[in-house]
């Protein structure tokens, strides 16, 4: 599993402030129906979990599925209260995890 | 399915050809002042492919951080900085910014050599300075590279010069460009200037500009180089495509940089 990440998120944020998070990360995410150049079938190869952990609780959750194209975009907003890390870790078919952290300080 | 859709396709052009009435834009001549001249521009005014996309493609490509062609320039600065092996330079110890030099390619290396593009460049530097193996045409690891040196120059204007030392490839890539092929017998400006913006099925018909190259292509899923778009034209005319690196391809890419001038570089830009 290819661990090119692109992650968006602010380095700061006030206190009750809902903060916008873009990930994306490169994956051919095969669906097991296409074929290549030779016509042989490319197994499926998926990413098939995504979460995302802020100051060690689950903010989101997503389940990937055979129809999702290659390389998955997702982005959704969390609440912002503590300073903290957020966690993202994208699991795929075979268990193999990538992970990538980013801190977010709360403005005082 | 496919065979089908051929065969359906040629009985539709064999009733077009036996009726007597031929459309237009299948016999139209070729007026020479359509092609303009050398280092003069092309008559009709370049539009961007970005232009033919829809706006939720375009979104895509103008987002710096949700455009996917990103991963691959994000890969390619990878490249660039680390060493290929012990005691060999990285690319990032010899230059500094390549800001400006995709758009000087296609040209002829300094001692005499053949016309090169940006891909034939980065392996030859590849094999003289660093040693190592040539990277494969469309391996991921020379998509990587040439998106990030094009990405460098994005947002530059695409000039109109073309050197004297080029000037047999650039005609021969501008006959390559009006010359039909194929079961189709289509020539590139057959769709490219006589059908620019009209419907081919559901898509619209581009200019078929370059400025994008590498470009992740939805259809694709992923990065590619501009040779592999023009494989993909040359099949969809049922003609045989030429392999990667042709001489004919890098050719075109010359006529295709000068038929560009006046539009700026969107590498990478993300097209349908």
């Amino acid at each position: 599993m290819t661990g090119n990440v692109r992650i968006s998120l602010p380095q700061s944020a006030k206190p009750g402030e809902i903060v916008r998070i873009k990930t994306l990360i490169s994956h051919p995410m095969h669906n097991g129906f296409r074929s290549d150049s030779r016509g042989e079938r490319i197994p499926r190869d998926i990413i098939t979990t995504f979460t995302c952990h802020y100051a060690d609780r689950l903010v989101f959750r997503a389940e990937l599925q055979p129809g999702i194209a290659a390389n998955p975009y997702l982005t959704f907003s969390a609440k912002i209260d503590v300073s903290g890390e957020f966690r993202f870790t994208w699991t795929d078919q075979q268990g193999k995890v990538v992970e990538e952290t980013r801190y977010l300080a709360v403005d005082v | 399915m496919c065979r089908g859709v051929a065969i359906g396709a040629l009985l539709v052009l064999a009733l077009v050809n036996g009726c007597g009435t031929e459309q237009k834009w299948l016999s139209a001549p070729v007026v020479d002042s359509a092609k303009g001249s050398v280092n003069s521009p092309a008559r009709v005014a370049p539009k961007s492919g970005l232009t033919y996309q829809s706006s939720d493609t375009q979104q895509l490509q103008q987002d710096e951080f949700s455009n996917p062609g990103m991963l691959a320039v994000d890969a390619g600065e990878r490249l660039w900085r680390s060493a290929p092996a012990d005691e060999t330079p990285a690319c990032a110890d010899c230059h500094q910014s390549m800001r400006g030099v995709a758009l000087r390619y296609p040209k002829v290396a300094h001692h005499n050599g053949p016309l090169e593009n940006l891909e034939q460049r980065i392996n030859r530097c590849r094999s003289e300075h660093q040693q190592q193996p040539m990277l494969a045409y469309e391996s991921s690891e020379l998509l990587a590279l040439s998106a990030y040196i094009g990405q460098q120059s994005n947002g530059m204007q695409i000039t109109v010069q073309i050197a004297p030392e080029a000037r047999t490839y650039f005609e021969a890539g501008k006959d390559y460009y009006y010359q039909r092929r194929g079961q189709m017998n289509l020539a590139c400006h057959h769709c490219h200037e006589l059908n620019a913006g009209r419907q081919l099925r559901g898509d619209l018909v581009s200019q078929g500009h370059g400025n994008g190259y590498p470009a992740y292509r939805l259809e694709w899923q992923s990065v590619g180089s501009l040779q592999r778009r023009l494989r993909f034209c040359n099949v969809g005319v049922r003609a045989e495509p030429h392999d990667y690196g042709a001489q004919e391809y890098v050719n075109l890419e010359l006529y295709l940089r000068w038929r560009a001038a006046g539009l700026t570089v969107e590498t990478p830009a993300v097209r349908r």
